[in-house]
């Protein structure tokens, strides 16, 4: 009999002491916020576009962590579905078309002439990356510009173009190699005899 | 063949054929001018090069035609003398085949040199001196990915080196450019190397280079002979293994040090430069020739006469094809490089650029289309080879599966792209392919997460700003609502005070939430300011870090005006704040004190921070230390002015002697502080004493005769601070007794101060009794007389109490 109310009482005695433990734990190191949507946040692309049906990625980002769909967002495109569906744990889904098509990355750029010194591109820019006053001319920072589109429907003359960044010897990278199975039927040791020929 | 150093190995490594002695059987070529020279504005890492030249513009040989644009950039100079025909897009030596900005000069055929201006007693120069010059003679390592020299060799000077090591291996097969420029140009490169060694000044210079270049050694070795300098740099030969002139393993070779993951050699206190660039550096300083040739291997099959030529940089390369009898039927690939490294090359149109150490034009059996690639075997043959110890198998999985954070794990960056493991491996797998595409993913996958966050930065401030600028709109739309009640409330605030102050009060209220608006609105303004200055300095010590000189000194100006614009604001501020405290603080001197203090300790600050960073910079040997040291005197007049003002405000403010009760605990608290002061300088000056007459006993003891302790001037001193204490202690008693007399009046004031409370209270319960009494009146006329009487009654009460109140506060005002 005592030996059963030791091993309650030593059991009784942990309990208590890893619930402090635990208790003291949950208060020291508690965590404000909600950090998965700040992971969230993070994989969107950041253009601030809106045309996930939210006004910025953030709200984007609360909205997949209250469980909206994570293929909303067509500047991010497959890579940004895949990163949110390994962080999540979901199914990769194709990119939903009703929110736009996944596009190249694009710059605007002001038809400098035809600007008529409006503002209204400057107050639609998300990322203040339009420079320009009333009635002078408008200018976009290529560098700061995230290729949104916002700034081309308030446009009153439509004088803004989206143009694509071609690649530079800068940005430039690499092509994946096809792989084994590029070239089928070459796999056979014997389908490599003209090239051996030729090598001797 | 003999080594005065010892070698150690490196891991892994291939012995593909050499192919070296096609290129060494005719002698140093010299192809005449092509009809046009093309100069890409990007032959370096780092920033394009800035054209300083028009269109139509003529050049000399040497000019200087772009200038370097940043930190990591590099100067470029006419090759030839001529005229600028165009700078527009060309195809250029690129692995990706794509075009990029070039200048085109048109050669007149003169070779009209422009001045040259060498620097032949660069001994008795400043480092910086030499290094800047380098720097404007376009100099940038020859060996590989041509990084501009004078920052390598910046970096250099922040460190203590024990190794120079100069880099003459040329592990890929077919390659002899670095050969036979050890050939043709041995004593060039030894004094190239001497300049190098002044300006690093490293323990040990050594020349690593591999057995498979007799010849150069022999010649190398009878020139350091010559010259009696074998002592002083030491020949290291090294087996002939690819990749032994890699710099990570030509740095294990000799010194057996591995350079960490992620770090540079310098962080081990190496560093490795090129025969390439040390015969350059010869040529720019002791000739004043900057970069405008090198020297190229011409090889491969399909050539006629293979060999290594002196061309100049812009030359297209389907000319040196020409020159070398290049049978085009044959030619199946052309790679620039080696076979190893190289690229192939899409446009024979491209130009040399000051990185091309070879043309290979292969021929089909030379350079046969790569075998299909097959499934990996695990057969790890790869691992045996790879001179980076890595293990490429995995590697290739990760990248091939695209998960690149598992790649970046296993020290995909360290991979040196060297090939050797596409060498061995028998599945024919172009393992080098994979990495290189997980590279550039990763960068590329780096940038956008860095352009995102900015881009998510900027959204941020915008947002804040339209909330900011939304609430500014609601509180002036308030303000402007309703200022009348603002002046009821200031009544309500001061309904005992009588009608005159009353007024002054109110008069004062209503300056107020102006005043506090403004105010509120300057401090908001220099918080941002300092913020702002704040990421500022930080920005300035890092790129103090890494001695980014332009960045430094952009940073600096703009720390200068963030600094003033900081120094406006509080000087506004502290004008519109002293009239917005004078209801709440009674001394108006407080608030300047405080001001004072609070600009003392950020000037002490400042000279503090100041200090450091000379300290810093005298450790790093920076070029900034002048304007740093040169800031610094400014700096301490200003903290000696401000505690000078503060301290005469100090006594202005003790001095002030009004006798209200705040003040007079001011004061009595400043005679205590004071006090202590008196009595901490006395102890001082005890102690002091105590010490002099102990080393008077010390004296004695060690038997000196009185004399020579009077010599020594310690009688005198100990004197000196008897009369200290003596006057210090005079000073204590009467600041003591200014205490006790100045703590007095406050002590007065309380019982008055509740004499005018209570009087307060009976007025205003008389007002309140007069009040209820009309009402009653209102009420029940038919007692009107009585309640008149009885009114009348509590006036008198109240005007005796009134009179009684005022009197009380002409006593306590006149105290």
């Amino acid at each position: 009999m005592t030996t059963i109310l030791i091993a309650v009482g030593i059991l009784l005695v942990l309990s208590l002491i890893f619930g402090a433990i635990l208790g003291f734990a949950n208060v020291r190191f508690h965590v404000e916020g909600d950090p998965i949507v700040a992971q969230i946040d993070a994989i969107l692309p950041q253009t601030q576009c809106g045309q996930c049906g939210h006004p910025g990625c953030r709200p984007y980002a609360e909205a997949i962590a209250n469980g909206e769909a994570i293929n909303h967002c067509p500047p991010g495109g497959q890579a940004t579905i895949q990163a949110l569906a390994d962080l999540l744990d979901v199914e990769a889904i194709p990119l939903d078309g009703d929110h736009g098509e996944e596009t190249a990355k694009r710059v605007a750029v002001i038809r400098e002439d035809e600007c008529i010194g409006c503002t209204k591109c400057i107050q639609a820019c998300p990322v203040d990356a339009i420079l320009g006053a009333a009635k002078q001319m408008h200018t976009v920072i290529a560098d700061e510009c995230t290729g949104c589109d916002l700034c081309i429907d308030p446009c009153p003359v439509d004088c803004i173009d989206m143009v694509e960044i071609g690649v530079t010897t800068k940005t430039w990278s690499w092509d994946k190699p096809v792989g084994p199975m590029s070239r089928p039927g070459n796999l056979i040791a014997s389908d490599r005899q003209p090239l051996m020929e030729a090598s001797h | 063949m003999p080594s005065d150093v010892t070698v150690f190995e490196f891991h892994g490594g291939i012995h593909p054929e050499q192919n070296k002695t096609q290129s060494l059987q005719l002698p140093l070529g010299n192809p005449k001018l092509p009809d046009e020279l093309v100069l890409p504005l990007g032959q370096h890492i780092g920033q394009m090069s800035r054209p300083l030249v028009k269109v139509g513009d003529r050049v000399l040989k040497g000019q200087t035609i772009a200038i370097n644009n940043g930190f990591l950039s590099s100067f470029l100079h006419a090759p030839t003398s001529g005229r600028i025909s165009a700078i527009e897009e060309r195809a250029i030596a690129h692995p990706s085949g794509l075009s990029d900005l070039c200048i085109i000069i048109e050669p007149d055929n003169k070779e009209t040199w422009c001045e040259l201006r060498p620097m032949p007693l660069w001994q008795e120069s400043t480092k910086t001196d030499v290094l800047t010059y380098l720097a404007e003679m376009g100099i940038v390592g020859m060996g590989g990915a041509g990084f501009p020299t004078q920052v390598k060799l910046q970096g250099a000077q922040k460190n203590d080196l024990d190794y120079l090591i100069i880099n003459a291996a040329e592990c890929e097969p077919y390659i002899t450019a670095d050969d036979m420029l050890i050939r043709e140009k041995t004593s060039h490169l030894v004094q190239g190397i001497q300049i190098l060694q002044f300006l690093v000044e490293a323990n040990n210079v050594i020349i690593g280079i591999e057995d498979n270049k007799e010849k150069a050694i022999e010649l190398l070795q009878n020139e350091l002979r010559v010259r009696q300098l074998d002592k002083q740099i030491k020949i290291a030969v090294v087996p002939t293994k690819y990749p032994s002139g890699g710099e990570k393993q030509l740095i294990q070779l000799l010194t057996d040090r591995e350079v960490p993951s992620g770090k540079h050699p310098i962080d081990i206190g190496i560093i490795c430069q090129n025969v390439g660039t040390c015969s350059a550096i010869y040529d720019a300083v002791v000739l004043g020739q900057p970069l405008i040739s090198r020297i190229t291997t011409l090889t491969g099959a399909a050539l006629e006469h293979p060999q290594n030529v002196e061309v100049l940089l812009g030359t297209p390369i389907e000319h040196l094809l020409n020159y070398a009898g290049c049978d085009h039927s044959q030619l199946q690939r052309l790679i620039m490089g080696g076979p190893m490294m190289g690229f192939t090359l899409e446009n024979q149109q491209a130009p040399i650029i000051k990185t091309t150490n070879c043309i290979l034009a292969g021929s089909a059996k030379e350079l046969p289309q790569p075998e299909p690639e097959q499934a990996c075997i695990r057969c790890g043959m790869c691992e045996q080879a790879c001179p980076a110890s890595l293990l490429p198998q995995q590697l290739l999985w990760f990248t091939k599966s695209q998960e690149f954070e598992k790649a970046e794990h296993y020290n995909l960056f360290d991979c040196i792209e060297c090939g050797a493991c596409s060498y061995v491996c028998p599945s024919s797998i172009p393992l080098v392919q994979y990495y290189r595409h997980g590279k550039s993913a990763i960068r590329e996958a780096r940038d956008a997460t860095i352009k995102s966050d900015h881009a998510k930065l900027r959204f941020e401030a915008r947002k804040a700003r339209q909330e900011a600028e939304a609430a500014e709109k609601e509180a002036k739309r308030l303000a402007r609502k309703k200022p009348a009640p603002k002046a009821d409330k200031a009544k309500v605030d001061a309904p005992t005070n009588d009608v005159t102050t009353a007024k002054a009060d109110n008069a004062n209220k209503a300056e107020k939430p102006a005043n506090n608006e403004a105010s509120k609105k300057l401090k908001i303004d220099l918080a941002i300011a300092k913020a702002k200055m704040k990421k500022l300095e930080k920005a300035l010590t890092a790129a103090q870090e890494e001695t980014r000189t332009e960045e430094i000194n952009q940073l600096q100006t703009e720390v200068n005006e963030q600094k003033n614009t900081i120094q406006q604001l509080e000087d506004e501020l502290t004008k519109v704040a002293p009239p917005a405290k004078v209801t709440k603080v009674a001394n108006p001197n407080e608030a300047g004190v405080k001001q004072l203090k609070i600009d003392a300790a950020i000037a002490k600050a400042s000279v503090k921070k100041l200090e450091k960073a000379i300290k810093k910079a005298e450790d790093i040997n920076a070029p900034e230390l002048e304007t740093l040291k040169s800031q610094l005197t400014p700096a301490i007049l200003r903290a000696n002015e401000l505690e000078k003002s503060l301290a005469s405000a100090q006594e202005a403010a003790a001095k002030s002697s009004d006798s209200t009760a705040t003040q007079a605990e001011e004061l009595s608290e400043q005679a205590k502080a004071d006090t202590k002061k008196l009595k901490i300088d006395i102890a001082i000056a005890n102690a002091a004493i105590k010490k002099a007459k102990k080393n008077i006993d010390a004296m004695k003891a060690e038997g000196q005769d009185d004399a020579a302790i009077d010599a020594s001037g310690l009688p005198q001193k100990l004197a000196e601070h008897e009369a200290n204490i003596t006057g210090l202690q005079q000073k204590l008693t009467d600041l003591t007794a200014t205490d006790s007399k100045t703590e007095k009046p406050s002590a007065e004031v309380n019982p008055l101060a509740d004499k005018i409370k209570k009087q307060k209270i009976a007025v205003a319960l008389a007002k309140a009794q007069i009040s209820k009494l009309t009402k009653r009146m209102e009420k029940e006329p038919e007692k009107a007389a009585e309640i008149q009487l009885e009114i009348e009654a509590k006036q008198a009460a109240q005007t005796t109490a009134e009179t009684e109140l005022a009197q009380l506060l002409n006593t306590q005002e006149k105290n």
